[in-house]
């Protein structure tokens, strides 16, 4: 038997709210602190406690961090999936079983150990709820001696999760030591899987996306946070109330240069962060799809009358309450035009913690700049789980406030116009209320017709010259987003492109391919409108593949736009089954049409079959 | 030769920080002649120039409907924010929590508080957010030609005929509910309560609510109506006369003893409310809503003070915000220290003192 050493996938499958969440990061923390890339998904359902969660580890020395279709290794704690969780299991699959838990008869060719957990916690603890909870901690230690798991990084794992709840720690231990021991002395080791040390994560951090966002608009300033909670954005602001309170509330005086405020409901969390736009502070809240649709008559007024504002979109499965915890790609189309008239946004699409973290505080700049909402896409599966990253830099760039006036600046104008294109590049001058003293510096902003005195009016000469205007502003704005990422491939006729969570799948499918025979070139999407780059990448190739997680392929349509008179050379590999995506899923995507050299199909996609979760 | 005098009164009079009356205009009304809400948008241009307010310092905010348009007609060196029907309050708690500095005006109509926009104002109630929150209410939309809105009395007709039967909704009562430290109705053909009722909210610290009854003379002056000119002036009912002495001007007491109830103001300004039938006590909450609820059963409108409590805790002190502007904040004021981000990665790199992220749905 060959072993197979750092490169393959674990599933626990167990029960939302059933404590294996320190078991399932410990697990983690401890792969990591071996020096082995690794990556944990949290696949769970919108529920607090009872319903079947399952959390996939996926081990890779060369350094692969996306879902894993498939399941190495299965540990199952849910006795309502425990059958169909076996049953995912294919040939030489392994399968570390709870041995109270009934399974049906499983086929010879996988790979079994059974684990008398409930009796490993008898001697532990009498109280049936401690119990419980600490079982998890059984199949820790059992993976660990199966694995070759070292022992001082779980217990330094263990340590930092734990480290200040002693009786809990105690607890903890004696478990991981009672799964690994009895593991030691009745378990023969019969499948190929090992861990071995590596040195791939030394300095590196483990953070998820919605956390690195919070400490990104921390760094960028923000002064005004609203929010109605919702899955799966709720974190984000969550994450960003503990670092404002812990870092930007004086301590001598309990005084705080933040204010967070949990609206109503997303219509008041939108309201308000317009307002405080509107007043010069740096201002954003976060939702998800629901939430984005309440907001919409507000986007409009945003772009309309030119106000700052940063909306983040943790995207979750839609249409309608969709499937809340399971992620998503779908909003693209939605929040690029949100809310009724030719509106248009300048959206940015973080497809790392990296650049959730500096999208945080650049979106801020931007929105200042650009003097409009800018909506930040990221997704469930970027911003809840958790991700390797190098260490966050310090920002260096001070912030841009962009086009300001104050009195000193009024006092040399001859005339203040609110809207007045006077640079040429859409953008106009604002003032602040409250911060200028100049009776010159007051305007009266309006969602419904202005001229560029912000006075009324319905000429239809004056509406027209500020469409325009606010066309070249967006066009103004192309080339101040974040550019594109793109690596040429010389040799190759096929080029990707994706955005956001997809990434990657996609890198990963790039070497697949390659190895396939087919080389590509890869664009990668950071904002949108698009930077002129998108075009001249469709343009050197002869058939692009857009990837992406919704069912219509909408960033495929949006490129189309682009480029019309190249239209056809743009192909859409689309997965959409609320799992985050897989690069097997893009590699047969690709090869399949591929090996059809016909044009791209346009009909819905077969769903990806998630073999396993 | 001696100094020419400044005028006291007249176009030429100046206030205590030197601007004239006409400083504190805004563009022509754009609404019917005659329309009350033209007098309102009046009343506050004299009660802003009586207390001195500062235009720059002072942030106008509106809905839409007809009254949601009159922001642009005073106060014209002032910003203003005409925002989305209903939402003004969550413009002015957003604004309000960029600038604790700024003095909000806000105006809205019944249709624009009492329907789409209830929840909001309740939420900017709750919060106690500082607002001068104006309802012009005359029981009808009238931008949209005349349909009843949710402050319609029960039995009051259309000027097509239609009865309304369902409860109205009191704004006052719900903002006394709701614990609102400044609530009081007026009617925008008593210029005499208006006045001193506005200058004393512009002295109160948190939200204070004044629902001012302003026929509509297009669509609901007539027979029938509710809230048409000749029922108010029928059914107004005064709590007692008012008047409002500013902080900077000395008390005169030249009201008889036990004619009169107080109340003082943060800023040390006085409201003086004379008697009249009954000696009515704006401090209960109780009190404030059984006049409400007597005057709806004997078709009265009650017109005053409804309820005044000083003392409540503004948003921005329950959010302990620094005392400066957030929006006026340094970059060194909000932008961490490199040891703060290296500390959080160290954090992220051990994983110890991190929180797990929780699920949920």
């Amino acid at each position: 038997m060959k072993p197979v050493v750092n490169d393959f996938s674990i599933t626990v499958a167990t029960v939302n709210g059933s404590g294996s969440q320190t078991a399932n990061t410990v697990l983690l923390r401890a792969i990591f602190q071996m020096g082995i890339p690794v990556s944990g998904k949290n696949l769970f359902p919108s529920n607090i406690a009872g319903l079947p969660t399952w959390f996939t580890i996926r081990v890779s020395g060369a350094g692969y961090v996306a879902r894993r279709r498939e399941t190495d290794l299965l540990v199952v704690m849910n006795p309502e999936t425990a059958a169909e969780d076996v049953a995912a299991m294919g040939p030489g699959g392994v399968i570390v079983l709870n041995e109270q838990i009934p399974t049906p008869p499983i086929p010879p060719d996988r790979i079994v150990y059974r684990v008398p957990m409930v009796k490993l916690m008898e001697p532990i603890t009498a109280d049936i709820k401690l119990r419980r909870l600490v079982v998890n901690m059984i199949y820790v230690g059992v993976l660990a001696e199966l694995l070759g798991l070292a022992e001082a990084e779980i217990e330094r794992a263990l340590d930092a999760q734990l480290g200040r709840k002693p009786k809990a720690l105690a607890l903890n231990h004696q478990a991981v030591r009672a799964g690994w021991e009895w593991a030691r002395a009745n378990l023969e080791k019969k499948d190929p899987l090992r861990l071995e040390r590596m040195n791939a994560t030394a300095g590196k951090i483990l953070i998820d996306g919605n956390t690195a966002a919070a400490l990104g608009a921390m760094f960028g300033g923000v002064t005004v946070v609203t929010w109605y909670p919702i899955t799966p954005s709720s974190s984000l602001v969550e994450a960003l109330i503990g670092y404002l309170e812990r870092f930007r509330r004086d301590p001598a005086t309990g005084k705080a240069s933040f204010a967070v405020i949990q609206a109503e409901d997303e219509i008041a969390a939108i309201g308000m962060v317009l307002g405080a736009g509107w007043a010069g502070a740096r201002a954003m809240t976060s939702t998800s799809g629901p939430g984005l649709s309440l907001m919409t008559e507000f986007a409009g007024y945003g772009y309309y009358a030119e106000i700052p504002a940063v909306i983040w979109d943790i995207q979750r499965i839609g249409p309608s309450t969709g499937l809340p915890t399971r992620t998503s790609q779908a909003d693209v189309r939605f929040v690029h035009g949100l809310s009724h008239g030719d509106t248009r946004h300048p959206v940015l699409l973080p497809s790392s913690v990296r650049d959730c973290y500096e999208f945080g505080a650049i979106a801020f700049d931007l929105a200042e700049r650009l003097q409009t909402p800018v909506f930040v896409l990221s997704d469930l599966d970027l911003g809840m789980n958790n991700w390797m990253a190098d260490p966050f830099p310090y920002p260096e760039r001070a912030w841009d406030r962009g086009k300001v006036l104050g009195d000193r600046e009024l006092a040399e104008l001859s005339k203040f116009e609110r809207y007045r294109d006077v640079d040429g590049d859409g953008i106009p001058y604002r003032t602040l209320p409250g911060q200028v003293r100049d009776p010159r510096g007051a305007y009266f902003t309006r969602g419904s017709g202005h001229d560029e005195a912000a006075r009324y009016t319905e000429s239809p000469e004056v509406y027209v010259r500020n469409m325009e205007r606010l066309a070249r502003k967006l066009d103004t704005a192309r080339a101040l987003l974040p550019a594109p990422v793109i690596e040429q491939d010389p040799g190759a006729s096929v080029g990707l492109i994706a955005f956001g969570s997809s990434h990657w799948a996609v890198i990963e499918a790039r070497d697949r391919l390659r190895e396939a025979g087919v080389p590509t070139s890869y664009l990668l999407l950071k904002a949108m409108p698009f930077a002129r780059e998108v075009a001249a990448f469709v343009e050197s190739h002869d058939r692009v593949y857009v990837v992406e997680q919704n069912r219509d392929g909408q960033m495929a349509e949006l490129v189309r736009l682009e480029v019309p008179a190249r239209a056809a050379r743009v192909r859409s590999v689309r997965h959409f089954d609320g799992l985050p995506i897989d690069a097997r899923s893009v590699v047969e995507g690709i090869l399949e049409q591929e090996a059809d050299g016909a044009a791209p199909r346009r009909g819905a996609p077969k769903v990806a079959e998630g073999a396993a979760r | 030769m001696t100094e020419p005098r400044t005028p006291t009164v007249g176009p030429l009079a100046k206030n205590r920080i030197g601007l004239v009356r006409a400083d504190y205009d805004g563009s022509k009304t754009t609404l019917c002649p005659g329309c009350g809400h033209n007098a309102i948008t009046g009343g506050i241009i004299q009660a802003a120039f009586e207390a001195g307010l500062e235009p720059s310092r002072v942030a106008k905010l509106s809905g839409i409907g007809c009254s949601s348009k009159t922001p642009a007609y005073f106060l014209g060196h002032s910003h203003g924010f005409n925002a989305v029907h209903g939402r003004m309050p969550s413009i002015a708690t957003g604004v309000r929590a960029a600038n604790r500095e700024l003095l909000l005006i806000g105006v809205s109509g019944d249709g624009d508080t009492a329907s789409i926009g209830l929840g909001q104002f309740c939420h900017l109630v709750r919060r106690n957010v500082p607002v001068v929150y104006i309802i012009e209410n005359n029981g009808v939309y009238g931008l949209t030609k005349g349909q009843f809105s949710a402050t319609a009395d029960v039995g009051s007709t259309t000027k097509g005929g239609l009865v309304n039967d369902m409860m109205p909704i009191d704004c006052c009562a719900i903002a006394i509910q709701l614990g609102c430290g400044f609530v009081a109705r007026s009617f925008s053909g008593d210029q005499k309560q208006l006045r001193p009722l506005l200058k004393a909210a512009f002295a109160h610290r948190g939200t204070a609510v004044i629902d001012v009854i302003s026929p509509c003379v297009t669509f609901a002056d007539h027979e029938g109506s509710t809230k048409s000119y000749a029922a108010v002036k029928q059914t107004d009912a005064p709590l007692h006369d008012i008047d409002f002495v500013p902080f900077y001007e000395d008390i005169h007491v030249d009201y008889e003893p036990g004619t009169t109830r107080e109340v003082t103001m943060p800023d040390g300004s006085h409201i003086v409310l004379k008697k009249l039938a009954e000696d009515y006590d704006p401090t209960s909450r109780e009190g404030a809503m059984a006049a409400l609820e007597e005057g709806r059963r004997e078709r009265r409108l009650i017109t005053g003070l409804l309820h005044v409590n000083p003392q409540t805790l503004p948003f921005e002190d329950e959010l302990r915000l620094v005392d400066e502007p957030l929006a006026a904040l340094t970059l060194e004021q909000v932008r961490p220290p490199r040891r703060v981000l290296d500390e959080v990665m160290e954090q992220l790199r051990t994983g110890k003192g991190l929180t797990a992220p929780s699920g949920g749905g």
